[in-house]
């Protein structure tokens, strides 16, 4: 096709308006030319002659008649083996790369190739010439770090193909082809280790999706026994500033009990994806003994990097997701934050002069984010295995209040929320789930009865509390008072967590349901005092030895001991009247 | 070549909108009406249609005023020079020395690559025992002061700059009284620490868009000093003038506000200017301690939310002294492990304590029976707010850690507080047998 050239005509921050003459489409990508600068960017709008696009960069120095290279394409993610361990911008720029070519800071209009062109991989076929297979299927196989990295016939391809060529098995690099498919006399072509995938479409190739019904355990206790989050699900963490939401990311990030997980540092501080990147490569996967770096990938758009690119890199760590999934992995895609991918679209938007709906974002936010969180999924493969993608996002509700647009089209659409309270973080009660606000619809770990018990022991701990703050302590009746301590223990003994602790910091799901069972034993046990001063001390004694407890390492004969314990000082005020 | 046009077609707020070619997006160019010349920069060009934004605001300009393009994008100068100087919130002195016309450097630079920064890990030693010990400041930190008018926040900016053993202070001040200015400047004087400050200053009575160009110098200038391996530490006060700088230009653009009359992107302007702060692989680094005033006293309104989000922690300071609660330094987990065997202990236990004594404080405000215990709490309170909080407490780290302990053994016995036994060895003043006189004075 020949080339499209458009002219610039308008620029305002980063929104640019085009005059055209051939045919452009919505979403497609194109390079703002000037001096020698190519800026990438994105077709957001058409009208008449003239259409508008966001620029992925800086626009200054950007000029009335500079042209503008239309690419016939859609912003799309460049998908093959070698993007595990691997740190990208928005756009899917290695920044290793850039900092190599280009010293401490980005620079504008450069990209390189998301994947190393020269690195060689070892492919193994699997499928025969003469097999018909469809998109999406396995036409053979080559080793990623700790994983059997699939080479699938591409994405999107309709009807079946034939296979009538396949390589021998040997190393390639991702641009030689690796296989011929044939539908028919014009429709062959070869299969390379490589291809792309417009962003912002799902990656469809698969034979059903599924209801999420395995549980991802994160081994934080909050999360995992009171409000789960299941493998394929989705789920947000709303909190205002210093609640403690990113420390919850990167916990997770570390005991996720998935193959894959996808950062994508969105809009946040760049000094927290420093942490993660410096960080993972020291850091043991305890599962698989190697490091964590080699089942993670970040895709990172920090607060201070352009806008548009990061709107964009929401997009391009679910497509990535996608990717991984296709291979039969549970992937976990942490967004860090939804609500600064959200204003973005609201910048967009206002230079777009679009009419604004609440707090001025744009009247299609809730459907964006709904579309966002729908990728997310089980699905079976068209070979029969299972993948899965989890979406976890934070939300940064402006004033820590969760009535603001972002806060509430995401809780339409995900399937658990962990709140996160300024009191509880204030406090120092972390994590700072508010376990009286938060909510699953997924499946967890402990019997509903036994949940629901422990539920209502922090129910009413929490009035008798507020009560008490009117009448003082002195005008609450000893039993009140009693089950009042009861749930401070459970919270302070179970809820809260020590994330710099290692045994307590990491809890795993045979624990957790052991600890939680011996608990409710405890507390559901008729505790007799004579005092108030009396039950608080029994209270401090017995969460300090369960604090204790805690941190002992499960499989130490201390462990047992300390448990016992526990179970002796509930007997020594059990009433058996 | 330069282009020069005599025919402005439009004037609003600090807008002034005429037809002109070539031009390019960010631009400079130079309005000269009979009430003097001002910079102006591109901000939108539609068409021929060129609007630009006059620093010293248009009053007074005239639809023939002469406008001439300088084909360059803003800039400023980078010179060992700067130090010891005094300029305007557009880099033209305002003390009586020369101009500096040097190495021309761009404002507004692109962010830094993360896979060139490095984990922050050298304390600041400042000399409040409420940042020392209970919230540390750390090399590359971004940290505003959260206060209301009337507290004294520069003060405490100009204190801890004085302290702080970096190489290069720079301030930017915005929306700064006069005396405000007068003040920092002299205290830095009579320290002796003005030789190596550089100020830009941008006073109340300067125009607005002024106001907007402050934190881009300062932080510009940091960041070539950074680059040749000083430390610099860059003092913004107050950045809610920024703030209300950004929303006074956007309506006057005819933006639609997002919230309370602030631009959509207020997030994003504020953390262009924060993220600058960094600690350079094999160089320098930048550290910002910023002042953000909170209108009504509302930690929810937009400018300190956005700037919480942000930042890498806040302090607050309200009555005079360093709230301990609510205040943060994220990075201080970096640092208080190689400090002191003893800092993290003393930090958690004597803020839950604190904590407690406030509770107990609450109860007998409520009339609330008082218990041996809190009255024990109360009489911790007291000394806490005394020898710890009061702003004019000015010791060093180790002094302020030996001073929480002297203060934990006046007021409980060793047992009461719960901490590890291996520090009360070492740590407890007077050995292990102080208990028993505290006990008697407990009852």
């Amino acid at each position: 096709m020949a080339e499209n050239i458009g002219r610039i005509v308008g620029v305002n921050g980063n929104l640019l308006t085009v005059e055209f003459s051939k045919p452009v489409f919505q979403n497609e990508t194109a390079f703002a030319l000037s001096n020698d600068l190519r800026l990438k960017s994105e077709v957001v709008r058409i009208r008449g002659d003239y259409a508008e696009l966001q620029v992925f960069e800086d626009t200054r120095g950007l000029k009335i008649g500079d042209r503008l290279e239309f690419s016939q394409e859609l912003l799309a993610a460049e998908l093959g083996p070698g993007l595990l361990a691997q740190v990208y911008d928005g756009l899917q720029n290695p920044l290793s790369d850039l900092a190599e070519a280009h010293g401490f800071f980005l620079k504008r209009g450069v990209y390189f190739q998301t994947l190393d062109r020269e690195a060689v991989w070892k492919f193994t076929p699997q499928a025969r010439e003469g097999d018909t297979l469809s998109s999406g299927e396995t036409l053979g196989t080559v080793p990623e770090g700790l994983f059997s990295h699939r080479i699938m016939v591409p994405f999107g391809l309709k009807g079946r193909y034939t296979v009538s060529w396949i390589a021998d098995a040997g190393e390639y690099t991702v641009e030689q082809p690796i296989a011929r498919i044939k539908k028919d006399k014009e429709n062959e072509r070869d299969v390379s280790m490589l291809q792309h995938w417009p962003v912002k479409i799902p990656i469809q190739d698969y034979s059903e999706r599924l209801r999420p019904n395995q549980p991802l355990n994160t081994k934080i206790r909050i999360i995992d026994t009171f409000f789960p989050i299941a493998k394929g699900g989705t789920y947000c963490i709303p909190g205002p500033f210093g609640a403690g939401k990113t420390v919850i990311q990167q916990l997770t990030s570390r005991h996720a009990d998935v193959d894959v997980v996808v950062v994508a540092a969105c809009g946040e501080r760049a000094g927290e994806v420093v942490e993660t990147i410096r960080e993972f490569p020291e850091l043991k996967d305890p599962k698989t003994g190697r490091s964590l770096m080699e089942r993670t990938i970040i895709i990172c758009n920090t607060s201070s990097m352009p806008v548009a690119a990061r709107e964009a890199s929401v997009y391009t760590a679910v497509t990535v997701s996608e990717y991984y999934r296709q291979m039969g992995l549970n992937v976990l895609l942490l967004a860090d934050s939804t609500s600064r991918w959200a204003q973005a679209l609201r910048e967009v938007s206002g230079r777009l002069e679009e009419i604004p709906g609440e707090e001025a974002f744009p009247a299609y936010l809730e459907s964006v984010i709904a579309a966002f969180y729908e990728r997310a999924g089980q699905v079976r493969l068209k070979d029969g295995h299972f993948g899965s993608v989890t979406i976890g996002g934070t939300v940064s509700p402006a004033g820590g209040n969760f009535e603001e647009p972002v806060t509430q089209s995401t809780l339409k659409v995900v399937g658990a929320f962990h709140g996160l309270s300024r009191d509880r973080s204030d406090a120092r009660r972390y994590p700072a789930i508010e376990p009286l606000e938060s909510w699953s619809t997924y499946p967890g770990l402990v019997e509903r009865e036994q949940l629901k018990a422990a539920q209502s022991i922090i129910r009413q701990g929490s009035e008798i509390a507020q009560m008490m703050k009117v009448i003082g302590e002195e005008g609450t009746t000893l039993e009140d008072f009693v089950l009042y301590l009861k749930a401070e223990f459970l919270d302070r003994v179970y809820l809260q967590q020590d994330a710099f602790d290692p045994v307590d910091g990491a809890t795993a799901a045979k624990r957790q349901t052991h600890v939680f069972d011996r608990l409710l034993f405890i507390l559901n046990k008729a505790l007799h005092f004579e005092t108030k001063d009396e039950a608080r001390a029994f209270f401090h004694k017995l969460t300090q030895a369960a604090v204790d407890w805690n941190r002992t390492s499960m499989d130490r004969d201390e462990f047992k001991e300390q448990e016992q314990a526990l179970i002796e000082l509930a007997d020594e005020v059990a009433d058996y009247a | 070549m330069r282009r020069i046009y005599y025919r402005i077609d439009q004037i609003a707020g600090s807008v002034i909108i005429l037809q002109a070619e070539n031009v390019a997006y960010g631009e400079l160019a130079r309005v000269t009406s009979t009430r003097g010349t001002s910079l102006a920069q591109v901000i939108k060009l539609e068409g021929g249609r060129v609007s630009l934004q006059v620093f010293a605001g248009s009053r007074g300009v005239a639809t023939d005023a002469k406008v001439q393009f300088l084909g360059r994008p803003m800039q400023t100068a980078y010179s060992e020079f700067l130090l010891g100087r005094v300029f305007t919130g557009t880099g033209l002195p305002r003390d009586n020395g020369p101009e500096i016309t040097e190495t021309a450097i761009p404002i507004g630079g692109p962010s830094v690559n993360p896979m060139k920064r490095i984990i922050p890990k050298k304390m600041i030693r400042t000399g409040v025992p409420m940042i020392d010990v209970f919230n540390t400041l750390v090399e590359s930190q971004k940290i505003p002061i959260f206060s209301v008018p009337g507290e004294p926040y520069n003060q405490l900016m100009a204190r801890i700059a004085l302290q702080a053993e970096v190489d290069v202070i720079i301030l930017g001040g915005m929306g700064l009284k006069h005396d405000d200015y007068l003040f920092f400047r002299d205290r830095l004087e009579e320290a002796g620490a003005m030789s190596r400050s550089i100020f830009y200053v941008h006073t109340a009575a300067d125009p607005t868009v002024e106001c907007l160009l402050v934190p881009d110098l300062s932080l510009a200038v940091a960041e070539r000093f950074a680059l040749d391996g000083k430390r610099v530490l860059t003092l913004l006060t107050d950045m809610a003038n920024f703030a209300d700088a950004l929303k006074e230009i956007s309506i006057t653009m005819e933006q639609i506000p997002s919230y309370r009359g602030y631009p959509g992107d207020l997030y994003s302007q504020l953390a262009a200017r924060y993220e600058k702060a960094v600690d350079f692989e094999g160089a320098g680094s930048i550290t910002v301690l910023s002042v953000t005033s909170m209108p009504g006293d509302d930690v929810t309104h937009p400018i300190p939310d956005n700037t919480g989000y942000i930042t890498e922690g806040q302090f607050y300071l309200r009555n005079g002294r360093i709230e301990p609660f609510g205040s943060l330094s994220r990075l201080k987990q970096k640092v208080n492990e190689q400090t002191r065997s003893d800092h993290r202990t003393i930090m958690n236990t004597m803020i839950q304590l604190y904590a407690s004594a406030r509770e107990s404080r609450e109860k007998q405000d409520m009339g609330f029976e008082l218990s041996a215990w809190d009255n024990k709490l109360l009489r911790y309170g007291d000394l806490f707010e005394e020898r710890m909080m009061d702003l004019e407490v000015n010791i060093p780290l180790e002094q302020a850690l030996d001073r929480g302990w002297s203060i934990l053994a006046e007021c409980f016995e060793q047992k009461e507080v719960g901490l590890p036994s291996d520090l009360v060895r070492d740590y407890w003043p007077g050995g292990e047998d102080r208990s028993q006189t505290s006990e008697v004075r407990g009852q």
